[in-house]
């Protein structure tokens, strides 16, 4: 128990956290819609007709954002040991649960907190208790 | 236009996720490490996120339609029901083993390697399953 100062960037944070909240205030004022990566996603596999157009640019916009990042500054370093079984594992449980409960990280937990929606806020405690108490699991009981 | 500014809007809120170090799984997973060596800084990008957006949805909510014309498409649900948490808990379970939620693991499928991708996949997969699931009519959306 402790703060990991070594990896801990509250600037850099903050000021990502910044450009999110920017680039979520630009999308709901201009477009009209929720900056909620699960369910923009999730949209494409069931088709409506005139709906796709925005969806897949958006996260083509998102898929190329490390290109343009590179332009500017190095990209950071990506670490991680999760073998192959537990990545797809993580992944199905991630799409599947963020589709069932309707949203993941962005569209409750920044969206709907923002929003002040009891629903996102009950949704973000949701997974984030969820995920506390997985990490405990996997690295405090199981080590 | 609409296709532009999603687009770029896409585009910055990778920037931003690039930027504030989520695209890294271990800093995740450092923040969802409570009982170890915790890292604060998901914190900081939520918080940072929510201060900005938090004063566009006023605004939103007083419109009826977004700037460049469309409608305003505000969630309408409010139930607080077992498949909202049922949902989270299963996500925060995915989330929790792997350090990937669908943003930073989309930021990074184009320079992260080979287990964004297939993270990815799995993630898309996921979703597919719960596409099948919800033709039932016992988990259908109600």
């Amino acid at each position: 128990m402790g703060i990991d100062w070594t990896n801990f960037t509250p600037w850099s944070s903050l000021a990502g956290g910044l450009l999110i909240g920017l680039a979520t205030a630009a999308f709901v004022l201009l477009n009209g819609r929720i900056a909620g990566i699960s369910g923009i996603l999730g949209g494409l596999l069931r088709p409506v007709r005139g709906d796709a157009g925005w969806r897949v640019a958006f996260i083509t916009g998102l898929i190329f954002s490390p290109f343009a990042y590179s332009l500017v500054a190095p990209l950071p370093a990506i670490h991680t040991d999760t073998g192959t079984a537990i990545l797809i594992l993580a992944g199905l449980l991630v799409g599947l649960g963020t589709r069932y409960g309707s949203g993941c990280t962005s569209g409750h937990g920044v969206c709907g907190i923002s929003r002040l929606s009891p629903r996102s806020m009950v949704a973000t405690a949701s997974f984030m208790l969820a995920g506390f108490a997985t990490v405990y699991v996997v690295r405090h009981l199981f080590h | 236009m609409q296709i532009v500014t999603a687009f770029v809007t896409g585009l910055l809120f990778g920037l931003g996720l690039i930027l504030s170090g989520m695209t890294d799984p271990t800093k995740v997973t450092g923040f969802l490490d409570i009982a170890g060596a915790w890292n604060p800084s998901l914190i900081f990008v939520m918080g940072g996120a929510i201060l900005v957006a938090m004063v566009a949805f006023r605004i939103a909510g007083t419109r009826t339609r977004a700037l460049l014309g469309g409608a305003m498409h505000l969630p309408t649900a409010r139930q607080i029901d077992k498949r909202l948490i049922l949902g989270g808990v299963i996500f925060g379970i995915g989330w929790g083993l792997a350090g990937y939620c669908p943003g930073p693991a989309l930021a990074s499928l184009a320079t992260g390697g080979i287990k964004p991708l297939i993270f990815v996949l799995a993630m898309l997969a996921g979703m597919a399953i719960y596409e099948i699931l919800s033709r039932f009519p016992d988990t259908k959306r109600h």
